[in-house]
């Protein structure tokens, strides 16, 4: 099947039921999206198909078929990738590109969140170093705000 | 900081310049013009490569080592190439444990570093025909005085024949021109484009994907196949085959668990494939255990004496007369580590030798353990190390290197294992359950008089040692025998526990159940006296001074967590420091009606209190609005990174004390996945966490796991503070 990923046509040999997770990183080699549970539990996965957030490890790749796939290699948001170096987000760094999934999907749709706001988007995202605080710092950073 | 944007996508050189080794594995690089010693290497451009020998798990120690080395050296970080080291003797002990990085390490690689600097100075003394003693080097550059006379490139053949120093002389720490500011991360742009490789990502963009492993382990420790049906396994479309492996033989050690691997072209085929396996279990020596039935043995194990593990005076006695006496109970579920990161590992291996690239936070261990397993030459067996998607501990274990390289060798290809979740949680090296009975006799005057502190929990070394049967000196050592108790009867005893798990290490180890307990009882105690709870505990502790094995009761005090006692003593002011900083960031004297609760723990050869102040959520639940911490961790090399450590070690803390829990049934976890293993969220994280370092020049303690000991009972004395329920039980939910 055919998939556009990141702008680009991306011919894949998969069954219909493979998520769109291990297409990604199997398959295609864009191993930015991270497996962190099979279960939509902890959001180290989310892509965004037509801009929306998803989780990649439960969504069939053919839900993903004639839709844009985006990736955190394909993330375009430049103001959450600086917030986020200048405050020294990560620390271990695997949930982060969930983090930034969500992060960046939030200020599509709506550019000056509030704290309360963050917290909404991005309760399905999990991190266990504790990233938490500075994730809220360097979102509201992104979007022009006080962190 | 000046950042270089790359394009987003994969296969830039970013990757092969973090792993040379990594993506190249079977190409080996010209040697360098100049190899100083392990760390250090000077190429015929003038380019230092530096060695990060400990792994990078989240804690920021490849941005911190190798500017640590280049600054004592004089050589700019900004223009340092950083390699991460394979397991390899020549690099020292690379256990990335025990908040030990930059404590252990501290002077041998600056002491390595200043012998490269004098034998540069020696090479431009002669190439410039200036007297040495004018020269200095600073920022990859060659002074005289203000005058730089050249670089690097200049002497890096002549450097060569320039004998060794025999005693390195160090920069006074005051001279370091980088370390002790804010320093840049090194991996954040790699990890923000999601170009970092962790262990599951593949050997870089050029290279064939492997096959990939899932693996059904025995749903008990020592459990067996009896029966193995792979019929339906082998129909999914992208399984290879199905291979049982060898089953451990007690204890387990660092051997890897058994099981039976489906390996398939793909991580879904493989999953596929492990769900349609039919298995038929023996299920072993631990397949009565059960959480419930467990904690009341261990209630049971409390009421009776232990083994005596610190004494002082007569505690009996003290307890038989004394006006008050207060007793509580303390109990601690198991935890898993549940770093986001699942283990994996990818392996080459054939009858000869096995390359393994691994999230391994000991590539030593999981080499020689390897070898062993495959019975091939330690030298045959090369460990490299990826970034680490967390560790905690748990990738101390090298089950999962183990079980790459077999598969491969049996495979004749590479291939991958991959754990899932459910894996993760269930087959762990659980953190210890843990029930403890304190008891404390009070004067007329609220003082404590006399302390009895039993403790029951499977210990670390029943992994190792079957008979291990009670927690062990270094285990009763993180938090009850090392206590700093300014009381005439103390004793500590540790009462039989048998292991049925195995029980690992996780950030703090013991320190999470025992400074739980102290600090919780220290709270119950001022209560009790009607006192405030910190002038109870800073009477408690006692005046300032060094703790010695006479004062403590204990057969000896050997070091302070493997850091020598002549650099970093049990010295009680600095526990006292870090309260009075706590108090005033807190406005603890100014707290009117705010729930706060205090605690304060050595841990690590480092000092850390926190305040916490608790609220109730819509649903009447426990919420931390804010927090507070000081901590003295000696000289810090990396400020920035030592606070957020203290932060994250915070929510890590409150995780495991508000959700941690893995419970046991017929000998196997009941915990699936993060449906029932919760761990903190963003939506429970406080708004605010304020973190001050104490300024010192003392030898350096550690950062990564002193932060977690005093947070589960700052919280509970806070909601103690707020409802007057006590929090006796971990988790508290």
């Amino acid at each position: 099947m055919k998939l556009d990923v990141n702008g680009s046509t991306r011919e894949v040999d998969a069954a219909p039921d493979m998520p769109l997770l291990w297409v990604l990183r199997d398959l295609l080699g864009l191993t930015g999206t991270k497996f962190g549970c099979g279960e939509a539990l902890c959001g180290a996965c989310t892509v965004h198909l037509d801009g929306v957030p998803v989780r990649a490890c439960v969504t069939p790749v053919a839900r993903a078929e004639r839709r844009k796939v985006t990736t955190i290699e394909g993330m375009k948001n430049s103001a959450l990738r600086l917030a986020w170096i200048d405050l020294g987000v990560p620390q271990c760094g695997f949930c982060q590109a969930g983090q930034l999934m969500s992060a960046a999907a939030l200020l599509e749709a709506n550019p000056k969140p509030t704290d309360d706001d963050i917290d909404h988007a991005l309760a399905g995202n999990l991190c266990r170093c504790g990233t938490y605080v500075r994730i809220r710092a360097a979102v509201k950073k992104a979007a022009g705000g006080e962190p | 900081m000046t950042l270089t944007r790359r394009g987003f996508f994969v296969g830039t050189g970013a990757a092969f310049a973090l792993y040379p080794l990594y993506a190249r594995a079977h190409v080996v690089p010209p040697p360098p013009p100049w190899q100083a010693n392990p760390w250090i290497s000077i190429d015929d451009k003038g380019t230092v490569t530096i060695m990060s020998h400990r792994s990078e798990m989240g804690q920021g120690v490849r941005s911190t080592l190798p500017v640590l080395i280049a600054d004592e050296l004089g050589a700019d970080p900004k223009h340092i190439t950083v390699q991460q080291a394979w397991g390899d003797e020549q690099f020292g002990n690379q256990d990335t444990d025990g908040s030990s990085s930059v404590r252990i390490p501290f002077l041998a690689l600056r002491e390595a570093a200043a012998t490269a600097r004098m034998m540069l100075i020696t090479a431009a003394a002669a190439h410039w025909k200036v007297p040495e003693k004018r020269l200095d080097v600073r920022d990859s550059k060659i002074w005289d005085g203000a005058k730089a006379l050249g670089g690097f490139v200049e002497l890096v053949h002549e450097v060569k024949s320039v004998p060794v120093p025999k005693k390195p002389k160090l920069r006074a720490l005051k001279e370091l021109k980088y370390v002790g500011k804010e320093l840049p991360q090194r991996d954040a742009e790699d990890v923000v484009d999601g170009v970092a490789l962790f262990a599951a990502d593949g050997l870089g963009w050029n290279e064939p994907g492997p096959l990939t492993a899932v693996i059904a382990h025995p749903p008990v420790l020592f459990a067996k196949p009896t029966k193995i049906d792979s019929s339906e396994a082998l129909k999914v479309k992208g399984v290879r085959r199905v291979i049982e492996l060898p089953a451990p033989k007690p204890p387990i050690g660092f051997q890897a668990l058994g099981g039976v691997a489906v390996v398939a072209d793909n991580t879904w085929a493989a999953m596929k494939g492990r769900k349609a396996l039919r298995i038929e279990w023996d299920r072993g020596p631990n397949a009565g255990h059960d959480t419930a039935a467990y904690t009341e043995e261990l209630r049971a194990s409390v009421k009776r004496a232990g083994a005596q593990m610190r004494n002082v005076g007569d505690v009996d006695a003290a307890l038989a007369k004394a006006a008050t006496k207060v007793e509580a109970e303390y109990t601690g579920a198991y935890l898993a580590h549940a770093a986001m990161e699942p283990p994996a590992a990818i392996a080459d291996a054939d009858q000869g030798s096995a390359t393994v690239y691994a999230c391994t936070q000991s590539p030593v261990g999981m080499r020689d353990e390897i070898a062993k397993a495959l019975g091939l030459d330690k030298q045959k067996v090369r460990v490299n190390v990826t970034l680490l998607g967390g560790g905690f501990g748990r990738k101390s274990f090298p089950d999962f290197g183990i079980e790459a390289a077999l598969l491969a060798r049996e495979m004749k290809q590479r291939v991958r294992v991959q754990w899932t979740r459910e894996d993760d949680l269930q087959h762990g090296s659980f953190h210890t359950t843990s029930v403890q009975a304190l008891a404390a006799a009070l004067d007329d005057k609220g003082k404590v008089t006399a302390w009895r502190h039993r403790i029951a929990y499977p210990s670390i070394d029943s992994t190792f040692d079957p008979a291990a049967d009670k927690p062990s000196d270094g285990e009763v050592g993180m938090g009850a025998t090392d206590l700093p108790l300014a009381v005439p009867n103390v004793r500590v005893e540790a009462c039989k526990a048998t292991a049925h798990m195995r029980i690992g290490w996780l950030r703090s180890v013991c320190n999470i159940p025992q400074a739980f307990a102290v600090h919780s009882f220290l709270d119950e105690i001022a209560h009790a006296a009607k006192r405030d709870p910190r002038d109870v505990m800073v009477e408690t502790f006692g005046p300032a001074r060094v703790l010695t094995a006479k004062e403590l009761g204990v057969p000896k005090l050997a070091d302070n967590y493997g850091s020598p006692l002549d650099k970093t003593p049990f010295d009680v002011a600095r526990l006292h420091r870090v309260i009075d900083k706590v108090s005033d960031m807190a406005g603890w004297n100014r707290r009117g009606g705010r729930a706060l609760g205090m605690a304060a723990h050595s841990s690590f050869a480092s000092w850390v209190a926190v305040v916490a102040s608790v609220e109730k959520g819509p649903r009447g639940e426990l919420r931390v609005d804010e927090a507070w911490i000081a901590a003295d961790c000696g000289y810090v090399v990396n400020p920035d990174r030592v606070r957020y450590q203290m932060e994250g070690a915070f929510l890590f803390g409150l995780s495991n004390a508000l959700h941690g829990a893995i419970t046991v049934k017929d000998g196997a976890v009941v915990q699936t996945n993060f449906r029932d293993y919760r761990l903190l969220r963003i939506t429970e994280a406080p708004r605010k966490i304020h973190v001050e370092l104490i300024a010192s020049d003392a030898h350096p303690g550690g950062a990564g796991e002193p932060g977690t000991p005093p947070v589960a009972p700052a919280v509970a004395n806070a909601w103690f503070a707020l409802t007057g329920t006590r929090l006796r039980s971990m988790p508290f939910a």
